[in-house]
């Protein structure tokens, strides 16, 4: 007997707007001043009403498309409800039999050795707004929660996948994929622990049996998943405990309603949740406050035309066009879309993408984590170190000497840095190779001359005596390409 | 249709509307609702197949604001109606 | 006429010819509360001050000759579900008693710009849910022509204020009936405008689909004046309509030439007292004598008007009034075990038993198993409604009928029986549904001396239309002018 493991993922995405989706207050993240970013509307005072936000929407369709859904042409606003206190209307607004996006898909790989790859099912994505925040007492002596509205009214999109997902990895996969895809369109910045990213996973089992039927086991809905190896620890838990609980109880689908657990990261376990659940009648129905919204064909081109390349697509695309590795293409993309642009903008520059992705995923890379910057603020712009490796490309410099300029140019002020400032630090530090063989061939006559024993080493056939000459020789001439010093000392010696 | 409601029906339409009832209220609210449902079938002799339904008194579609930034309430201001606060929070009894 | 029983219009030609000030005004205003409010109960809570602030500052400003708004130095008295800074907004609830709201609503920024004097708010069933304001948890408002008999509702307030002579203008809002049914029944022009017409920003919700805000007054003149005051878009309704508002006073007095009145005949059969029929049909008499031609309209719908109105009101409101639940704002109950509890005991306690009727009615049409079979049979059935209307107003310019079955009951007399209540909704749910205008103008005097109202109903946005035909009427007959002693 044996069993495969069917996972759904429910992912909220906080959408970058300035405000909130139906009232002017700030979306900021500011849980250190409860209560401040707050209005009528999402107090959900007597008598406020709320009034769409249009880049919210505009947002919720870059991501529908994105992720390949179809965008109805028309789509509308209904109540869910229910109480709580981080919910000041005892409604969310929300969408729920017309939702503006469904049937799409997101590819991700499931296998790095074959490159295998798979389609997962996006049922729908829709907006809503988020509740505000309660915060319990720890202790467990039962004092009064608190409750900050901050948060309250904040646009999300929730992406559901089908139950396609296979393993506690694929959905982490999938996961990651999908929060590299938000963040490249520019939608979210899909900040887990700010919770600008939430994920909820279904999962059951279906149960081989030896007779050829299948059974499945009842639905859980693991909540609070909010890192990528919560979303994986917390599913490869669930799979073990309902594994056993089968063998255990034998109860299946049909015998016990979906079940709500909390992953408690702390604990590494799951929870049975109770509370606002209970016997959900969410009693959904449209909101008369807010009319519906309809979309042309011409406003889903326009949208779709302000797509960017998705990352999938264009980690291919480097692959093939630079001829990277599929390594080197993967870290590239998932840096994000300013990091892709710059180092496209190099390769194009010095004519030599695998040369320059080496640059960038390490010397660039290193510098960015140590410093804990942004791309978009580093000050060596993409053209500058496209000049600097053109020089190596044409072995005008060493490579060694390429990372002195690049130590000079990372110490330099960002308004003194040009194209130009490549070239003159080269000539300062004098690391320009000599093309001059006549004084090359001099300083390697006298080297040898003043050689011997080494001579003779390498003339009985110790290969090595001739590193010890290249330094020599180096040293006299500064800027000295290696390679054709060594050549010219074995020339000699031979 | 029914045309009176169970006690049970009753209970479970307070608990969803969180009201708490007393006896009378929920014996009379029986009644009442039961009289009002029977009245209200009516509308059962009326075919409305394909009929769209109507949500909006008017037509309309695509309102939207900008986003642009309004000015939020003074702290004191959105606690000000709350029946319980720290000055900083709003208060409710423990939800665990 | 005195300041007490003057139009906003005749007061404020007063008050340009410094004959009389908003001060004086205002202050008579007050007076005349404080002599016959104890036997009214039309106010929840008066700003007297702050009255006779704005009015002595209308005062220095007209003196100065500096640019005055429409109804500079007019007393308004709002319904106490319109939220205004600075006084409490109860909606006549236990639940709401202390609340004071931190803004204004949109209409109330409207009169404030238009120098109008907010002197108080008036009382109401609670949350608007009824029609005798007996519903109210605070106090019953009695007719000024009748104080034995309910001034009607849920604004009757707001309708017995104008009637009274406490203020010229007052707002109330409509939902199904709830401004034109007091105006009848306290023998004052009170208008429901199209769906949209008036943002409801500030208006505490009922039931948002059909909720509007109109005017109360004294004639169809100042009814037009107060409602071009606060007509218009609003950016934070958005069910609010992008529409012009005409001037609904410039054409008033021009008669329409050709008018076609529709009348409904098959509604006139049951319940409907005598001298109802009889104020309708001389009312009808009155538009043929000024040429108008009177065309028969069908509504085969108009029968189930009530039943989809409480089917689609009550969900409406049960969802609206969920927000009550003492955590934000409002009651906590003082006495819980939890926090379920809490909600429950709190919402127990402070809504009355209408209220509570509503939420537990709508609650269960919009519960698992019954939405399609009650509040989606509703929405299609609503639709039939306004597409009789559609077709009535292909044939006739106007609508004519009675606004209620009867003049205004005794207080207590219909309090036990909520269906019996509910059908006397029969004329008036049908333009909420359809988001029509409509007017109650005074058409007549029962054999007992209380006022009845003429209900004119009109196309969406054509409440010039509506209103000009109202004042056709009411140039031709004196019912307007009569006062209650
Ligand atoms: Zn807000």
């Amino acid at each position: 007997m044996d069993y495969t493991v069917i996972i759904g993922l429910e992912v909220h995405v906080q959408l970058q707007t300035r405000t909130k989706l139906f009232c002017g207050c700030s979306t900021r993240f500011n849980p250190d001043h409860p209560n401040t970013q707050t209005c009528p509307v999402c107090l959900g005072l007597p008598g406020a009403l709320p009034v769409l936000n249009r880049e919210a929407f505009h947002l919720g369709m870059k991501t529908g498309l994105a992720i390949n859904c179809e965008i109805p042409s028309f789509t509308k606003w209904d109540r869910k409800q229910y109480y709580y206190p981080d919910l000041p209307k005892a409604y969310q607004i929300s969408q729920y039999d017309l939702p503006m996006s469904q049937n799409g898909w997101l590819e991700i790989e499931i296998d790095p050795e074959t490159r295998e790859t798979k389609k997962v099912g996006i049922i729908r994505a829709h907006l809503e707004e988020d509740a505000g925040k309660n915060s319990h007492d720890e202790s467990g002596r039962g004092h009064d929660s608190k409750v900050d509205l901050n948060r309250c009214g904040t646009p999300l999109v929730e992406i559901v996948s089908e139950p396609d997902l296979r393993s506690a990895q694929e959905a982490r996969k999938y996961l990651e994929e999908l929060k590299l895809l938000l963040t490249y369109i520019d939608v979210s910045d899909c900040n887990m622990q700010e919770g600008s990213l939430r994920c909820d996973a279904n999962v059951n089992l279906h149960i081989h049996q030896e007779n050829g039927e299948t059974i499945p086991t009842p639905i859980v809905e693991i909540k609070n998943l909010n890192s990528f190896r919560g979303v994986e620890q917390a599913i490869e838990f669930e799979v073990k405990r309902q594994w056993e609980a089968w063998q255990e109880t034998k109860l299946s689908l049909h015998d016990v309603p979906k079940e709500t657990r909390g992953w408690d990261a702390d604990r590494g376990i799951t929870l049975e949740q109770r509370g606002k659940e209970e016997a959900a009648d969410y009693r959904y129905f449209p909101d008369p406050d807010l009319a519906p919204v309809t979309v042309t064909d011409a406003e889903r081109e326009k949208v779709s035309s302000e797509l960017c390349e998705r990352p999938a697509l264009r980690r291919n695309r480097l692959e093939s066009e630079y001829e990277l590795s599929a390594y080197d293409a993967a870290v590239i993309i998932d840096q994000g879309l300013a990091f892709a642009d710059y180092f496209e903008q190099v390769a194009k520059g010095c004519q030599n993408g695998k040369q320059a992705a080496n640059w960038v995923t390490q010397d660039v890379l290193r510098e960015l984590k140590e410093k804990g910057l942004e791309i978009s603020s580093f000050t060596i712009k993409p053209e500058i170190l496209a000049a600097l490796l053109e020089k190596v490309e044409r072995s005008e410099i060493t490579t060694k000497s390429a990372r002195t300029v690049f130590q000079e140019l990372i110490n330099s002020e960002e308004s003194e840095l040009n194209a130009a400032s490549v070239q003159s630090i080269i000539e300062d530090k004098g690391l320009a190779m000599v093309s001059d063989t006549g004084a090359l061939e001099a300083a390697v006559q006298a080297v040898v001359a003043k050689n011997e024993k080494a001579v003779a080493d390498f003339q009985s056939g110790k290969q090595a005596a001739v590193g010890a000459l290249i330094g020599q020789v180096m040293r006299e001439v500064k800027g000295a390409d290696p390679k054709v010093v060594r050549e010219l000392l074995i020339e000699k010696m031979s | 249709m029914s045309t009176q409601l169970t006690q049970d029906e009753v209970l479970k339409v307070a608990s969803l509307s969180r009201l708490k009832l007393s006896e009378t209220e929920v014996t009379a609210l029986g009644e009442q609702m039961g009289s009002v449902l029977k009245y209200i079938a009516m509308l059962d002799e009326l075919d409305t197949t394909d009929i769209e339904p109507m949500a909006h008194a008017i037509e309309i579609s695509n309102v939207f604001r900008d986003d642009q930034l309004q000015e939020s309430l003074p702290r004191e201001q959105a606690l000000s109606n709350a029946p319980q606060t720290d000055g900083k929070y709003f208060l409710v009894p423990a939800i665990l | 006429m005195s300041n007490t029983s003057a139009t906003a219009s005749e007061l404020l030609a007063k008050m340009n010819s410094g004959e009389v000030s908003s001060e004086e005004i205002t202050a008579a205003c007050l007076e005349e509360i404080a002599r016959r409010d104890n036997s009214i109960n039309a106010f929840l809570s008066l700003q007297a001050e702050t009255a006779l602030e704005t009015a002595r500052e209308v005062d220095r400003k007209r003196k100065a000759g500096e640019p005055l708004g429409k109804l500079a130095g007019i007393p308004v008295a709002l319904k106490d579900n319109i939220c205004a800074k600075g006084a409490t907004t109860t909606c006549a609830s236990k639940m709401l008693e202390a609340f004071t709201p931190p803004y204004d609503a949109h209409i109330v920024e409207q009169l404030r710009a238009a120098d109008a004097v907010l002197i108080g708010k008036t009382n109401l069933d609670e949350f608007a849910m009824g029609s005798s304001t007996e519903n109210s948890a605070f106090k019953t408002t009695a007719n000024p022509w009748n104080t034995k008999c309910a001034a009607g509702g849920s604004s009757g307030g707001s309708a017995a204020a104008v009637a009274a002579g406490f203020a010229p203008l007052s707002l109330g809002s409509d939902t199904g009936g709830s401004i034109r049914q007091p105006a009848s029944f306290c023998g004052v022009v009170g208008l429901k405008p199209t769906y949209g017409r008036v943002s409801r920003y500030g208006l505490v919700a009922f039931a948002s689909s059909l909720d509007q805000i109109g005017p109360f007054a004294r004639d169809v003149t100042d009814a037009a004046l107060l409602l071009e005051t606060i007509a218009g878009k609003d950016q934070r309704d958005t069910t609010s309509l992008d529409a012009d508002v005409p001037s609904y006073t410039k054409n008033l007095e021009q008669p329409l030439e050709n008018l076609k009145v529709g009348y409904i005949e098959h509604l006139h059969a049951e319940g409907l007292h005598e001298d109802v029929k009889a104020a309708t049909q001389q009312a009808l008499e009155v538009y043929k004598s000024l040429g108008a031609e009177l065309i028969p309209v069908e509504l085969p719908h108009a029968k189930y008007c009530v039943a989809t109105y409480y089917i689609i009101a009550p969900s409406e409101a049960s969802s609206n009034l969920a927000r009550y639940d003492g955590v934000h704002y409002g009651y906590r109950a003082k006495q819980f075990d939890n926090m379920i509890d809490m909600y429950a005991a709190s919402r127990g306690e402070a809504f009355g038993d209408e209220v509570k009727r509503r939420i537990m009615l709508g609650t269960y049409a919009l519960s698992s198993g019954y939405y399609d079979a009650y509040y989606l049979k509703a929405l299609k059935v609503r639709r039939l409604i306004r597409n009789d209307f559609e077709q009535a107003f292909q044939k006739v310019d106007i609508i004519a009928s009675p606004v209620t079955p009867t003049p205004a009951f005794e207080i207590g007399e219909l309090v036990d029986d909520p269906l019996a209540m509910y059908l006397a909704d029969i004329f008036t749910t049908s333009a909420n549904l359809s988001g029509i205008p409509g007017v109650s103008v005074p058409a007549g005097m029962s054999q007992n001396k209380l006022p009845i109202g003429l209900q004119l109903l009109a196309p969406p946005l054509e409440e010039e239309r509506l209103l000009r035909a109202a004042r056709m009427f009411e140039r031709e007959t004196d019912w307007h002018r009569q006062r209650p002693e």
